[in-house]
């Protein structure tokens, strides 16, 4: 059997791992994305892909939907090719926020990632009260029961990330797929997001997966961290990955990480990325 | 005599009534997509199909349809992709469509003799000498539309206000954004012919933008945007029965007026939640 060595926490086989993939790569054009990408991720586990700017992070959690096919290499999640299980993942886009004059309230928003996807029109009066039960249940999970009822236009980052985070969450996913949800949110709403995400991995035994610019906010939940930088990948716990030697040796650059006195990791001399405008906008 | 033993008011109101049914759903979605450029277009591109199969000796409804339809397909195609922000692509392809289509529709009235009441009624339309064979027309094409998208509606509404996350979750949203077009283009074709180019706009943004303004509950707001436009399509045929004036001119300004009442008790509301902001700025 094949060592695991970068699973997190206990030993656990492949058989019930949550996404399994080797050596991946991904082509854009003539461009190599990043190749040879290896990752094993166990269920219930906190996850953060990391990296510069157009290293392809957006682009990993596009792979692990099934939305951008692969160059080479194979991914497997929840048990099936990438794509197939994509009923039990729950996606929360990086977003700009949405358009403030939008007159949609956030309930109808959480509730679209129930019954969203169906044809037709809804005629069952129970299943309408099981929608509107699971809808004011995640709604109550997140904490956003006082705003929920308003258009979502006109509602704080904060307060939309977590409308999202609900949404994500209503079909009661295995597998939490987060791509920069704390990117445009202060400082208190960072740490209160991260906390909600990091109680639903632990208390719901969902496993996370979050892309994040910044480690700081949710440094303390991670389990394990994906560093794309380069082409390349490397996996392994934080206090691992995130180390002057093992990004130096990635970068194939003298690169520094610092620890500041409150804990929080800063790298420094990191190399310009190559300006990528797909990986943010499109990618 | 009322105006209810006229046959011609009869069938004025059933058409103006399937009209403003057929529009305030439709237009529900447009606006609420950000579509109200498009949806405009595809209105005022009726009336050079109009022109140009009148023109050829064919009857006006195969150029409204025809072209309606074939509008809705080049704006589809047109369109950015998901998840891109070009929407002045969009715009400019739109525009350019509206600007060449009428730029045909003078040219082929001006071929047709210059038949100027011609022109009025296609532009402006006629509620007046509707046969019972149209108001049954309308109805063919209105129903399986509003069947359709009532099919459609939910996915529609997932790709319209979340469109990345619709298509993580298998919504095939580039399809609905075709099929939603070509819906729009066939309300459109179809109310022209009763309304006119220029009225079918005015039934196809205004109750549903209103509708929007009142309300941020999906299906409260499309029932409230289609009582909306019946309201004013009843309210402006009975009083251009009994005045000199035209009919459309009552509907859009009464859709106008409850939209700008709309907006300005919303503005209001908002004022009133938020009062106490200003205070709390200027003792910080």
């Amino acid at each position: 059997m094949m060592p695991a060595p970068l699973v997190s926490g206990a030993v656990v086989s492949t058989s019930n791992e949550v996404i399994h993939a080797r050596a991946a790569s991904v082509r854009f054009g003539d461009r190599l994305l990043w190749s040879g990408v290896d990752l094993h991720i166990g269920p219930g586990t906190f996850t953060a892909i990391l990296g510069p700017n157009g290293a392809g992070k957006s682009t990993l959690l596009k792979v692990l939907l099934g939305l951008q096919p692969l160059a080479a290499g194979k991914v497997d999640v929840l048990g099936a090719p990438a794509g197939a299980a994509r009923r039990r993942i729950g996606y929360v886009p990086q977003r700009g926020g949405f358009d403030r004059t939008l007159r949609i309230r956030g309930l109808d928003v959480v509730r679209l990632g129930l019954d969203g996807s169906r044809w037709g029109v809804p005629l069952s009066a129970i299943r309408a009260r099981r929608t509107r039960e699971a809808v004011a249940e995640v709604v109550d999970l997140v904490g956003a029961g006082a705003y929920a009822g308003r258009p979502i236009g006109e509602l704080s980052g904060g307060e939309q990330q977590r409308l999202v985070v609900a949404q994500a969450l209503v079909r009661q996913p295995e597998l939490l797929l987060l791509d920069e949800p704390l990117d445009s949110l202060d400082l208190a709403n960072q740490a209160a997001v991260a906390a909600l995400v990091q109680r639903i991995c632990r208390e719901r035994g969902v496993t996370v997966v979050m892309v994040a610019h910044d480690v700081n906010p949710i440094l303390q939940f991670l389990d394990q961290v994906v560093y794309v930088a380069e082409g390349e990948a490397v996996v392994g716990a934080p206090n691992e990955v995130i180390t002057t030697q093992t990004l130096s040796a990635l970068y194939g650059a003298k690169v520094e990480v610092l620890r500041a006195s409150d804990g929080r990791l800063v790298v420094v001399g990191t190399p310009e990325a190559p300006a990528l405008h797909a990986d943010r906008h499109a990618g | 005599m009322t105006l209810f033993d006229y046959p011609f008011m009869i069938n004025a109101l059933r058409a103006g009534s399937i009209v403003a049914i057929v529009s305030g759903a439709m237009g529900w979605f447009m606006v609420l997509r950000r579509q109200t450029f498009a949806g405009h277009t595809l209105s005022l591109v009726g009336f050079p199909g109009a022109a140009g199969a009148i023109l050829i000796g064919l009857s006006p409804a195969f150029g409204y349809f025809g072209f309606c339809l074939a509008a809705g397909v080049i704006i589809a195609m047109a369109s950015p992709p998901v998840g891109s922000a070009l929407y002045s692509e969009e715009s400019a392809v739109i525009g350019s469509v509206q600007a060449f289509s009428l730029a045909c529709g003078f040219l082929f009235v001006n071929l047709y003799h210059g038949n100027l009441n011609g022109l009025t009624n296609l532009l402006f339309g006629s509620f007046l000498g509707i046969t019972n064979g149209q108001v049954l027309s309308l109805l063919a094409v209105a129903l399986p539309a509003l069947v359709a998208l009532g099919l459609i509606a939910r996915p529609l509404l997932f790709a319209s206000v979340d469109p990345e996350v619709a298509a993580a979750a298998g919504v095939p949203v580039r399809l609905l954004a075709v099929v939603f077009l070509l819906l729009l283009g066939v309300a459109a074709a179809e109310a022209s012919q009763i309304t006119g180019s220029l009225l079918v706009f005015a039934l196809l943004v205004l109750p549903p933008a209103t509708a929007q303004v009142i309300t941020g509950r999906p299906l409260l707001g499309i029932g409230l945007s289609v009582l909306l436009g019946l309201a004013v399509t009843w309210a402006g045929l009975v009083m251009a029965y009994y005045t000199p004036y035209p009919t459309g001119a009552f509907i859009t300004t009464l859709s106008f007026a409850a939209y700008v009442a709309a907006r300005g008790i919303g503005v209001l509301n908002v004022r009133a939640r938020t009062d106490p902001a200003p205070m709390r700025e200027t003792l910080t």
